[in-house]
C-alpha cells in the first residue's frame, strides 16, 4: 500500500517537479527529487530536496520522530536505523540513496501490539534517565544480539560504543541487552 | 548543504561515463558517505555532482577473495564485513584489528574500505570554514594548527604549510603489508604501491593522493607474506573505543627462534599520511625483541619527529606504542 506524501515540498517546487515528470537524472540540482522508500515495510512515494538526510526525511516528513538528531555528524548513534537489517547511520545517509532498501526505524519494532524483548528490556532495567538516546540505544542493541557481538559485557561495550548516553545509563544498557539477547535468540529460533 | 545532482551508477562504465560527463563541475564518487555528507554538511567538500557507486558492490568492487598469493578486497567492501571476515582475522590480523578498533560499527556498516583511504583529516581548522587560515581547504590561507591547539596534530611527516594527522586506520595496516590499489579511470586501468596513494602535505596539502581526476579505486591486494600472521593493531587513544588514534601502531613479523627474521612497522596517529617506520624496521632485523631492542626501534622510528608544543608528548607516546606492539606480536601464539 503506497502513501503519497509531498506535504514536505513547498507547492512552487511540487509544481516544478510535476513538470519535470518523475526522471531521476534531473539537471536542475535544486529540482525535488522522487522516490518510493520502503518504511517499517510500508512503501512512501515522496518527493524531497536531494539533500534531504534520511533522518530528516524521517523526522520532518514523515513524523516518524523517534530517530532523534543528537550530531548530525555520525559522532552519537541516537539516529541509529537499520538498512536491509544492519545497523546504520540515518544522519549521514542520503535519503535518495535509501531506495530499494528496507528501512526499520523504532517505530517499527513492535509487533502485534507487544514491545520488541530489547524495548522492554530498557524498560525492566531502567536503560535510560531522559530517554533521548534511547531509540538509536535500542535499534543499534536490536543489530548487537543479530550480529552476536553481545556475548560478554566487554563485547557489549565495545559493540555499543557508537551510541552515546549523555546521561550514562550504560550499565542499565548492557543488562537491558544481557536480558533480551536469549529472548531475541529463542524467538527466532521459533 | 549545497545543492548537487545526484546519479546511481549501474555499472563502472557508467561511472566512468558519469564523471567524464561532469568534467567541468566537481564530482565526487559516493560509498558509504560518511567522509562526504559529514564534510558536505560543513561545507568543506562541495560536489556539484554526487555519483553513487553503492550499485558496484554486487560486482568485483565488492568481493573478499583470499588465496596462496594472498588477499583481494574490493574497494566497496564494507568496513565490517572484513573486520569480521574469519580467515581474516586468521591470516591478516593486523587488517581485521585496524577495522575493528575504527569508528563504530554502525560507521563500519557504512563506510567502504576506498572510501576509509580516502577519508579527510579530523584537523578543527580544517572541519571548521569559520576559520580563514587553512592551507588544506583554502590554499595559500596559511595554517591556523600551527600556532593553534593542535593537540591531535602529528609530529611526523609535517611541513611548515600543514601538520594535520591522517585519522585513518586501515591505511597503516595496508602499508605495513606492502599492499596495491588497482584503480580505474576514463584514462584505463593502472596499478599502484599503496604506498605511492597519499602525498606528503610539504607545501601544497591541498593535493592529497596521486588519484587522477575521475580515478575509481577497484580494489587493494595484499600480498601473502611469512609475516602476516604475527600480526596485529596496538590504538592507543582518549577513551577505550569509537575514537581517533593519539597513537598506534601495524606489526608484521616474521621471527625464528627468537630472531627476527623480517618485520613490517607502520604507525598511526602521529603522522601526516600512512607512515611506514623503515628506519625501525633496519634496527631490528636479525635481532631479538627484547627491551633494548624495541627501544633502538622507537628511537630510530621517530628521529624526524618534530611536536608542536599541546601534541608534544606524541613523540613519547609513540615511542612507546610502538614498543609495547612490538612485544605483544613477539609473544603472540600462533
Ligand atoms: C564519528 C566518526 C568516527 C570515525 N572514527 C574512525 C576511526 O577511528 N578510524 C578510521 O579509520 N576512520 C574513522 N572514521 C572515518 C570513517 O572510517 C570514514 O569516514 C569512512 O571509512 C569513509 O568511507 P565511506 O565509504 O563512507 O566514504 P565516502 O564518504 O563515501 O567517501 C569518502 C571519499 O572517498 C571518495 N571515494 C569513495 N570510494 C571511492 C572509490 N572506490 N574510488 C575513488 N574514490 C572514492 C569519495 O568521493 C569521497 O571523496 C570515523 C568517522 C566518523 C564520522
Ligand atoms: S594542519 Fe593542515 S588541515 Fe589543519 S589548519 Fe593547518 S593546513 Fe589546515
Ligand atoms: S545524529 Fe546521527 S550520529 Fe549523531
Ligand atoms: S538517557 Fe539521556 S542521553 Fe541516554
Amino acid at each position: 500500500m503506497a502513501t503519497v506524501s509531498t506535504a514536505a515540498v513547498p507547492a512552487f517546487a511540487r509544481a516544478a517537479a510535476a513538470q519535470a515528470g518523475a526522471s531521476q537524472t534531473v539537471s536542475n540540482p535544486r529540482a525535488p527529487v522522487d522516490a518510493t522508500l520502503t518504511i517499517n515495510g510500508r512503501d512512501h512515494v515522496l518527493a524531497f530536496d536531494v539533500r534531504t538526510s534520511l533522518l530528516d526525511l524521517l523526522r520532518e516528513h514523515l513524523g516518524l520522530t523517534g530517530s532523534k538528531k543528537g550530531c548530525d555528524h555520525g559522532q552519537c548513534g541516537a539516529c541509529t536505523v537499520l538498512l536491509d537489517g544492519r545497523r546504520i547511520l540515518s544522519c549521514l545517509t542520503l535519503a535518495i540513496a535509501a531506495q530499494g532498501r528496507d528501512i526499520t526505524t523504532i517505530e517499527g519494532l513492535a509487533a502485534n501490539g507487544q514491545l520488541h524483548p530489547m524495548q522492554q528490556a530498557f524498560i525492566d532495567n531502567d536503560g535510560f534517565q531522559c530517554g533521548y538516546c534511547t531509540p538509536g540505544q535500542i535499534m543499534s542493541a536490536v543489530a548487537c544480539v543479530h550480529e552476536n557481538h553481545a556475548n560478554t559485557d566487554d563485547e557489549i561495550r565495545e559493540y555499543m560504543s557508537g551510541n552515546l548516553c549523555r546521561c550514562a545509563a550504560y550499565p542499565n544498557i548492557v543488562a537491558a541487552v544481557k536480558q533480551a539477547r536469549p529472548l531475541m535468540q529463542t524467538a527466532s529460533r521459533d | 548543504m549545497r545543492p548537487f545532482i545526484y546519479e546511481r551508477a549501474p555499472s563502472r562504465n557508467a561511472a566512468m561515463q558519469a564523471v567524464t560527463a561532469a568534467v567541468d563541475t566537481k564530482a565526487s564518487y559516493l560509498a558509504g558517505g560518511t567522509t562526504l555528507l559529514d564534510l558536505m554538511k560543513l561545507d568543506v567538500m562541495r560536489p556539484q555532482h554526487v555519483i553513487d557507486i553503492n550499485a558496484l558492490e554486487r560486482t568485483v568492487h565488492g568481493r573478499i577473495e583470499l588465496d596462496r598469493n594472498g588477499l583481494r578486497l574490493g574497494a566497496l567492501v564494507r568496513m565490517a564485513d572484513a573486520a569480521d571476515h574469519p580467515d581474516i582475522q586468521q591470516q591478516y590480523p593486523v587488517i581485521a584489528q585496524s577495522l575493528q578498533l575504527a569508528a563504530s560499527q554502525q560507521l563500519r556498516n557504512m563506510a567502504s574500505l576506498g572510501g576509509n583511504v580516502l577519508q579527510r583529516t579530523r584537523c578543527t581548522y580544517f572541519r571548521d570554514v569559520s576559520y580563514a587560515a587553512c592551507n588544506k581547504r583554502n590554499p595559500g590561507s596559511g595554517c591556523a594548527a600551527l600556532d593553534g591547539f593542535n593537540r591531535m596534530h602529528a609530529v611526523l611527516g609535517t611541513s611548515d604549510h600543514c601538520i594535520a594527522t591522517y585519522a585513518g586506520d586501515f591505511g597503516h595496516a595496508l602499508i605495513a603489508l606492502d599492499a596495491s590499489i588497482d584503480l580505474v579511470g576514463p584514462d584505463g586501468t593502472r596499478t599502484i604501491p599503496f604506498a605511492e596513494l597519499h602525498r606528503l602535505p610539504s607545501d601544497t596539502p591541498d593535493q592529497e593522493t596521486t588519484l587522477r581526476p575521475g580515478e575509481l579505486i577497484v580494489s587493494f591486494t595484499v600480498p601473502a607474506a611469512p609475516w602476516t600472521r604475527r600480526s596485529l593493531y596496538l590504538k592507543v587513544r582518549d577513551r577505550q573505543s569509537y575514537e581517533f588514534a593519539l597513537a598506534s601502531a601495524a606489526i608484521a613479523l616474521d621471527q625464528q627462534d627468537g630472531t627476527v627474521r623480517d618485520v613490517r612497522i607502520a604507525l598511526g596517529g602521529i603522522s601526516t599520511v600512512p607512515w611506514r617506520a623503515v628506519e625501525a624496521e633496519t634496527v631490528l632485523r636479525g635481532k631479538a625483541i627484547d627491551e633494548d631492542s624495541v627501544a633502538a626501534a622507537a628511537d630510530a622510528a621517530f628521529v624526524g619527529a618534530k611536536g608542536h608544543g599541546h601534541n608534544d608528548f606524541k613523540v613519547e607516546l609513540g615511542k612507546r606504542t610502538l614498543s609495547r606492539a612490538l612485544q605483544q606480536a613477539a609473544a603472540l601464539e600462533i
